[in-house]
């Protein structure tokens, strides 16, 4: 595309199937511990 | 839902329900903002001022063949998903130990007031550890990694049944096919290089609290006889963080409304040679001095621009460092079970009292109302961890609208209960700093993919 650049290819609607294994660390436990972020958390699917 | 905004030059378009980040010129830009409410007659009709025909005309092919693919003004298939969603049986996968109830300074913002949670001092003993270790492989289900986090009061004060633990841990985790994940938060007080060669080998996460500059962490985080501490635990966690060859630990402080300007100690801590930092807002109530405030807000997104700023330029020099709050994994980041079901407080996540009380999560330890245990009964309290099931951000009113809903997972929930009286609200000020911090999160990524 010339007028776009999309930086991610993997769609958020596509884990909605495979996802949910409960194996990924919980926000709190890795450096925040009053300011909940979840979206910087690693898949462990993806590791 | 789309999200558009403009930062360091760049024109950023998120798509909220797929996750897709566009980075696009000024025309396609223009073209989004109206697409969806207008036709495309009318759509170039009203660009031509600014634009070519033929640019318009490009711009709108590329936005539709975005939208067909379904990177952009997608639907929102997850509110029907929630519904199977909260009927899922949970199960419990992490702990915060609260290792000791004491702690040897006398932070000014302790939400555990000085490590005693509005209690008595008092220390976890084995027993009860291994009581919770027992508990928590009971109640595991199918999840093999299980995370459990030596947390205090400081948790160096009571540092034999830690190591204890352990041992205990590994011994268990053999037998029961699981694998721990230790952390261990200090505040480096008494590490010494036994705590850090023992941390090394077993603690897969290490977070050493500093606030960044000597007099702003000095000023909030005194000994208890109040000289400040910094001098005292920087070599330490220096030598630490070399140890653990920069990774695998952070350090993390609480910025104040006392340094608004908190992108020098963030600056200050990766001068000093640390690579893994996380600097938060400090959560307290509207009279505490050292609350941040809602006309704190203008010149703390200005902070937060800067910082992004600063760090794009040092990663074109090479001297680069993580900042746990910029931090978004584009390719490999969390499901969408993961993103609804946020932080898991109260489910998945747990906090242990030292006489092995079950609590939501640490912030709402010593609050009666949310006792759901204990470590040998097990949850009782089952209406406590419901509702926390059901808390995510369709069950949030303030969330539904709001472009960050993913990455956030509706915030914390402790903060909400404690400036709405409820979960599913949402703590205002922490929104609209989360929101900041997402948009330069995003930037960053866009400036990244220009130095591929």
């Amino acid at each position: 595309m010339k007028h776009v650049k999309t930086l991610n290819t993997k769609k958020l609607q596509n884990t909605v199937k495979k996802g949910g294994c409960g194996e990924c660390q919980t926000s709190c436990q890795s450096a925040c511990k009053t300011s909940c972020t979840v979206g910087n958390q690693t898949c462990e699917q993806s590791k | 839902m789309v999200h558009q905004y403009k930062n360091n030059g760049y024109n950023i378009v998120l798509d909220v329900n797929s996750g897709a980040i566009h980075v696009v010129d000024d025309v396609s830009y223009d073209v989004i903002a109206l697409f969806e409410e207008n036709k495309p007659e009318e759509i170039v009709s009203r660009l031509l001022e600014k634009y070519s025909e033929a640019e318009i005309k490009e711009a709108l092919e590329e936005v539709q063949a975005l939208k067909d693919s379904e990177e952009l003004f997608t639907d929102d298939p997850y509110e029907n998903y929630i519904l199977d969603f909260k009927k899922r049986p949970t199960v419990v996968k992490a702990l915060c130990l609260h290792i000791a109830h004491d702690c040897n300074l006398a932070c000014k913002y302790c939400f555990a007031e000085e490590g005693e949670y509005h209690g008595r001092r008092a220390l976890m003993d084995f027993e009860t550890g291994k009581q919770a270790l027992d508990f928590l492989i009971a109640n595991s289900g199918q999840r093999r990694n299980l995370e459990v986090d030596f947390f205090g009061g400081e948790p160096l004060m009571n540092w034999d049944v830690v190591k204890q633990l352990v041992a205990y841990g590994r011994e268990q985790e053999k037998i029961h096919d699981k694998h721990f994940r230790f952390t261990l938060t200090t505040n480096g007080v008494l590490l010494d290089d036994e705590v850090m060669e023992f941390a090394n080998r077993e603690m897969d996460n290490v977070v050493l609290s500093i606030d960044g500059r000597k007099e702003v962490h000095d000023k909030m985080r005194p000994f208890r006889k109040g000289a400040g501490s910094y001098d005292f635990i920087v070599p330490k966690f220096q030598k630490l963080a070399e140890s653990r060859n920069q990774e695998r630990y952070y350090v993390r402080g609480t910025f104040t409304h006392h340094n608004l300007d908190f992108s020098k100690d963030v600056l200050h801590l990766a001068d000093l040679g640390f690579k893994q930092i996380s600097v938060e807002p400090v959560v307290a109530q509207d009279s505490d001095d050292y609350a941040i405030r809602e006309e704190d807000l203008p010149i703390l997104f200005e902070e937060y621009d800067n910082l992004a700023k600063e760090m794009v330029r040092r990663k074109k020099d090479g001297n680069d460092f993580n900042f746990f709050h910029f931090m978004i994994d584009l390719e490999g980041g969390p499901c969408v079970a993961k993103r609804l079901s946020g932080c898991g407080s109260g489910t998945e996540y747990l906090a242990v009292t030292p006489w092995g009380d079950l609590y939501p999560c640490h912030q709402f330890v010593g609050n009666e109302a949310f006792l759901m245990g204990n470590v040998w009964d097990g949850v009782k309290a089952t209406e406590i961890r419901d509702e926390f099931k059901c808390c995510n951000v369709y069950a949030k009113e303030k969330c539904r609208n709001c472009f960050a809903k993913f990455y956030c997972s509706g915030g914390c929930a402790a903060n909400s209960y404690n400036f709405h009286g409820k979960i599913t609200d949402a703590y205002d000020v922490g929104c609209a700093l989360e929101k900041k911090r997402v948009e330069c999160a995003i930037m960053i990524k866009a400036a990244e993919a220009e130095l591929e």
